[in-house]
């Protein structure tokens, strides 16, 4: 019930984030190197990239924490730029141990009640509304210090959502947590976001926490978008070879093109990416790789690592080239190290990219 | 061996009691142990009616008390500051917080006493004059807080670096104003409470300092409680010695009293928890 009187009161606010061309330097770093990016009302975006990238700088833009050099940051069309972060209307859930020490839960979320001067009756109402909301409506008198790690970032979110703000940001609030509160803290924060229907920024460097959460996925590298798309495109048809090696594992395979189509492993496929004719080298996905015992075959095993429904098998080809790829475990039993083997690729249209020498 | 272990953490401590309780239990001895007349609490109840006890005494916690205050008003938002604002300072300001344990108190003075010399000398004409009679008022003399303050910096700023350095101040602050907390309010609300223990610390340290400091307000020629337990030292021994007994419980007291009040609402917390 709660939920639904907030997902009404947030619903109606859900709003437009543009980034326009932002740059930031810190002395000789350049963060940020003109970033455009566009965030729809509602929705749930993931900033991604390997750290040092800028994603949390154009977070901490958007909360008014970093100023930008030039550029400006808009929310629902409104410049916000200059305004300071106390008016920002953003609501921030930090990496860890943002919670306030000395208070206890309901006086945590009930923070920026008291900020804005709501009386004390009404705020400890709607901050009890929200630790139910995050499921922990009986810790309300516990102080952080009490809690555990997922519990705190719980009432982190409740806290960050009591001012009903227009945006939401997370900033990698699940990478001090261990990996199975990761994942249950990962889905319920997917939950109340598509329950509340909050413009929601999420940054990370887990590519996986990105992909499994996300309505969309921007790949950031040294300070500039890469490429914004929802996870399976961005996992199928990644844009530069940069968003296909970052995203999911990817091997290189060397191969030959010429009119729209790629000799590789003795197969000739349909070529995507813009690439000149000539050598080049083809990204390949773990799971699309095909490996089969093969008395002749000139490619052998060198790892195998067993990761549970699947075994992930490295194979060195003939010129050295070494390729992962997937199998099912029962496919995999007598694949041990040194094993002769053949690899294929279906029959799809793969990506190619400029040939990288090593 | 654990047994011999804490057997010889009670031989340490033991003998560290002696080496304390000896001279005292001596003083308070000699206190109340007049020859000829058995045990008397004499001693005590002149030191009530003595010429300038409750005057200096109270000159002595006036003056704590201000030195308290100014001393954590110009440095705490000075160490916040550094915290957040130019951590590369930090080295700078640790070592002019801590010139004062260098420069000995008596040099310290020496300069003071030539600069209240010189000062209204030179600036008789002009409305600073009146300044320089006013930070020597007998009745309150301004110029011991100022002294003070520069001798307490060293404590207070070690007390509070300790403190800031236990909370993470930056992510407080601005988790403080991402819910819609102005700056100051977000240091009022959000920082402090948490340094509560910092400045507990700072101000018992300032607190004894003063208690206790003798060879700037001597030789500036005020009276605070140090230095009129010297005066009666040189007419009535005996009595001196109990005054000094005297002020050794009258700090705990007031040390005590202060954490009191500073612990209290932390263990209520904890309960209520």
């Amino acid at each position: 019930m709660t939920a639904t009187t907030l997902e009404k009161a947030v619903a109606e606010k859900a709003a437009t984030v543009e980034f326009r061309s932002l740059r930031r330097e810190f002395g000789a770093t350049v963060a940020l190197d003109g970033l455009d990016l566009t965030v729809r009302p509602g929705e749930f975006l993931a900033l991604l990239g390997p750290s040092g990238c800028g994603k949390t700088t154009a977070l901490r833009m958007l909360a008014g924490f970093e100023h930008p050099d030039s550029g400006a940051v808009l929310v629902d069309g409104e410049d916000v730029t200059h305004v300071p972060a106390h008016r920002r209307d953003a609501g921030m859930v930090f990496q860890s141990y943002s919670l306030f020490p000395h208070l206890n839960a309901v006086d945590n979320v009930a923070f920026g009640l008291r900020m804005r001067g709501v009386r004390t009756a009404e705020r400890r109402a709607r901050a009890a509304e929200l630790l139910e909301l995050v499921g922990l409506a009986d810790k309300g008198e516990r102080y952080p210090h009490q809690l555990s790690g997922g519990q705190q970032q719980r009432i982190a979110l409740a806290r960050a959502l009591a001012l009903r703000p227009r945006v939401l940001l997370l900033d990698e609030p699940l990478s001090a947590l261990d990996a199975k509160v990761r994942l249950t803290l990962r889905e319920e924060i997917r939950r109340l976001q598509q329950e509340l229907g909050i413009t929601t920024l999420f940054v990370t460097h887990d590519q996986e926490e990105a992909l499994s959460v996300a309505d969309r996925v921007a790949v950031m590298r040294a300070g500039r978008l890469e490429q914004c798309a929802e996870p399976a495109e961005l996992y199928g048809r990644p844009a530069t070879a940069f968003v296909a090696e970052f995203v999911g594992t990817m091997s290189r395979i060397p191969g030959e093109l010429k009119d729209g189509t790629v000799e590789v492993l003795g197969q000739r496929l349909p070529a995507d990416g813009e690439v000149p004719a000539g050598p080049v080298d083809v990204l390949v996905r773990p799971e699309a790789v095909q490996v089969r015992p093969d008395e002749q075959g000139t490619a052998r095993i060198v790892a195998t690592a067993f990761l549970g429904a699947v075994v992930r098998v490295t194979v060195r080809l003939a010129d050295g080239t070494e390729v992962k790829a997937d199998l099912p475990a029962h496919e995999a039993t007598g694949l041990g190290a040194g094993t002769a083997v053949g690899v294929s690729l279906p029959e799809r249209p793969v990506l190619v990219a400029e040939r990288i020498q090593k | 061996m654990a047994r011999r272990l804490t057997l010889w953490r009670w031989v340490v401590l033991g003998l560290a009691a002696l080496y304390f309780l000896v001279p005292l239990a001596a003083s308070a001895i000699f206190t109340v142990d007049v020859p000829g007349q058995g045990l008397t609490f004499d001693a005590y109840t002149r030191i009530l009616s003595a010429d300038g006890f409750l005057s200096s005494l109270l000159l002595s916690l006036e003056l704590a008390v201000a030195t308290i205050a100014v001393v954590l008003l110009l440095m705490v938002p000075a160490v916040v500051a550094l915290r957040l604002g130019s951590p590369r300072l930090r080295p700078v300001v640790e070592v002019v917080c801590s010139l004062p344990l260098v420069v000995p108190p008596i040099a310290f003075v020496a300069g003071i006493a030539t600069v209240l010399k010189w000062g209204p000398e030179h600036l008789s004409r002009t409305p600073l004059f009146e300044t320089f009679v006013v930070i020597q008022n007998d009745r309150f003399p301004v110029v011991l807080v100022l002294a003070y303050v520069v001798m307490a910096l060293p404590f207070v700023y070690r007390a509070l670096d300790a403190g800031l350095r236990a909370i993470d101040v930056r992510t407080l602050v601005e988790a403080a104003r991402s819910c819609g907390a102005s700056w100051p309010k977000a240091l009022v609300r959000a920082v402090l409470p948490n340094l509560r223990g910092a400045l507990l610390n700072a101000s018992f340290l300032t607190l004894a300092l003063v208690l206790g400091e003798f060879t700037v307000s001597h030789l500036l020629g005020y009276t605070p409680f140090a230095v009129w337990i010297y005066n009666v030292g040189g007419e009535q021994a005996q009595m001196s010695v109990a005054v000094s007994v005297l002020s050794l419980l009258v700090t705990w007291a007031l040390l005590l009293a202060l954490a009191g009040a500073g612990g209290g609402r932390n263990r209520n917390a904890n309960t209520r928890g």
